[in-house]
């Protein structure tokens, strides 16, 4: 069970919202880039973001770039996991093979501060604050391996080719 | 039933999750260190294929600052000692280069790009992803795969004059949302493809992604055979088609004689207006160039429009031909030589101003025309700035008049 605050942010947040290319050269030093994390869509993301939070967004969230970097900052950040209506595809993938999961669900009702407990193997998300309980979308069983062992990169650590 | 195009080249019906064989792997220099460094972390030493991986230095190149000097002395030095493909900074954007001398009909391609997909032009199921998956497909060869289900795009007709590739695949767009094809493949069909050329294609598979897909796929035709082999590729032409009776999640009709020149306004690609409605919108620079209209076709229009002409005393006008053959084509037919006569800044082959690390960065409340595929906010500098996404016709007409002008006014 994770528990946690919400964070929200809009539709269509995408991979230069969450790091510009202006921030390129800082692609081989994580630490610094993860203190630009979502700049373009909240200027004070990266101040407000702490251990445990969620994003919560609407739909699309991710689009643009294949750059893995995005969802390594948040995860960096401090984020859990990200709830969004829809993911665009190379960034949920990307998510998923860093070891941060993706929950597709309604996030309409979600508010920016409410408490969250996700429970992943239940699929289901229980906003504490307005008493609402939501349920999110399976991830294929091929991302759910993936995602139990932290990443792409520790699953083919450990069973050496993908396994069906 | 049949079998669309992406269901013959993975073999699968739709829906089915495959191991597919990698046919090439690349990555470019905002990608590849991370991957490098992912492949390392898993304890690979050695690729699969080194003849089929490529590195390309093309989104900073040549690098303006240390620290990506320092990721493409990493690329350079990773490359030699793996021996797999390089091309260095000047060579032209991964894409073109894929295009021009890598990519064949039924190929599987992982890119860590997301303009991956232009390779799709040719017939080759080619997709971007991240670091990671880049770094697995380099010492396996091989990648999962979940087999998309289709949307069709029918095509009929002729482009107009001054209409083109770019204008089909924003009109797409617009249609059918920045989210409209997710998880999906576009596929293309229709007698109307006899009317689109290579270029044009390479334009419409490249920004296929803008509309969520996982891959933008043409049949590989007498357009394709004929492309492969002015490029000495001719043996690795086949021909390549979807099934007539194959099923597609939905299709839609374009008739290409209806289209105008159409342009994406920030800062969203499926934020679509015509050319014409957008007059008096003033703009303080022209981008010609990119993996999506980088070509000799592109530049070519945009010379034929700026011929004799200047750009926009206001309007700064910057053109990155998108491969190093680009260039000496263009400049072997006089193509150079009218843009900078019309004032054009010329820059080496690469991405250039397309990504807003350098080669004309976009200050506060500027608006800037860009031939390439993306107009998010802050993709070309400054978050305050804004982007307007257009064919190299509507590019070169505007750098003209300084706003944005439908490019059948200056012909």
């Amino acid at each position: 069970m994770l528990k946690g605050k919400a964070l929200k942010l809009g539709d269509n947040i995408t991979t230069d919202h969450i790091i510009p290319g202006r921030y390129a050269h800082l692609r081989s030093n994580l630490p610094e880039l993860a203190k630009h994390v979502l700049e373009d869509a909240e200027p004070k993301f990266a101040s407000k973001v702490k251990v445990g939070d969620f994003i919560v967004a609407g739909s699309n969230f991710g689009l643009g770039s294949s750059r893995e970097h995005a969802p390594l900052v948040i995860k960096m950040a401090g984020v859990r996991a990200v709830l969004a209506k829809s993911v665009a595809r190379i960034f949920f993938r990307n998510a998923i093979n860093i070891g941060l999961p993706v929950l597709i669900c309604n996030t309409a009702k979600i508010n920016d501060g409410d408490k969250l407990e996700v429970d992943l193997k239940a699929g289901t998300v229980k906003d504490i604050t307005n008493s609402n309980q939501l349920t999110f979308g399976k991830i294929p069983e091929i991302m759910l391996r993936i995602l139990d062992e932290g990443g792409l990169i520790p699953y083919i650590k450990k069973y050496g080719d993908f396994k069906l | 039933m049949g079998k669309t195009l992406a269901e013959k080249i993975l073999d699968q019906e739709s829906g089915s999750i495959v191991i597919a064989r990698v046919d090439l792997v690349f990555a470019q220099d905002t990608t590849g260190p991370l991957t490098i460094r992912q492949f390392q972390a898993c304890g690979f030493k050695r690729l699969a294929n080194p003849k089929k991986t490529a590195l390309f230095l093309d989104h900073a190149a040549p690098s303006p600052d240390i620290s990506i000097s320092n990721d493409h002395k990493l690329l350079r030095q990773f490359a030699q000692k793996s021996r797999c493909l390089i091309y260095d900074v000047g060579s032209g954007v991964c894409h073109q280069l894929v295009a021009e001398s890598l990519a064949k009909p039924g190929d599987i391609i992982v890119g860590a790009d997301s303009h991956t997909v232009t390779a799709g032009a040719l017939g080759a199921f080619a997709t971007g992803m991240g670091s990671s998956d880049a770094a697995v497909a380099l010492a396996l060869g091989k990648t999962w795969l979940r087999v998309p289900e289709s949307i069709k795009i029918q095509v009929s007709g002729k482009f107009s004059p001054a209409v083109m590739g770019k204008d089909l695949i924003l009109h797409i767009i617009g249609k059918i949302g920045a989210d409209g094809a997710t998880y999906k493949a576009l596929e293309f069909g229709g007698e109307g493809l006899e009317n689109i050329s290579m270029s044009a294609r390479f334009t419409i598979a490249n920004m296929s992604v803008e509309s969520g897909a996982k891959v933008g796929l043409f049949p590989a035709d007498r357009i394709t055979k004929d492309y492969l082999s002015a490029q000495g590729r001719g043996d690795q032409y086949k021909s390549l088609s979807a099934d007539k009776d194959a099923g597609y999640e939905k299709t839609i009709n374009v008739d290409l004689a209806t289209l105008e020149p159409t342009v994406a306004k920030p800062h969203r690609v499926d934020n679509v207006a015509l050319a014409r409605e957008l007059k008096g919108t003033k703009i303080q620079q022209v981008f010609i160039g990119t993996c999506t209209n980088g070509r000799l076709e592109d530049l070519e229009m945009a010379a034929g429009i700026l011929k004799g002409k200047k750009h926009h005393p206001e309007t700064r006008l910057i053109v990155a031909p998108a491969s190093q053959n680009v260039l000496l084509e263009a400049i072997r037919a006089g193509y150079i030589q009218t843009l900078i006569e019309a004032g054009a800044s010329i820059l080496p082959p690469g991405c250039g101003a397309c990504l807003g690390l350098h080669h004309g960065v976009l200050a506060s409340g500027e608006a800037c025309l860009s031939t390439s595929n993306r107009n998010f906010k802050g993709r070309m500098g400054s978050p305050k700035a804004f982007i307007y996404l257009g064919s190299p016709a509507t590019a070169a007409a505007s750098a003209i008049t300084g706003e944005i002008t439908d490019p059948r006014e200056a012909m």
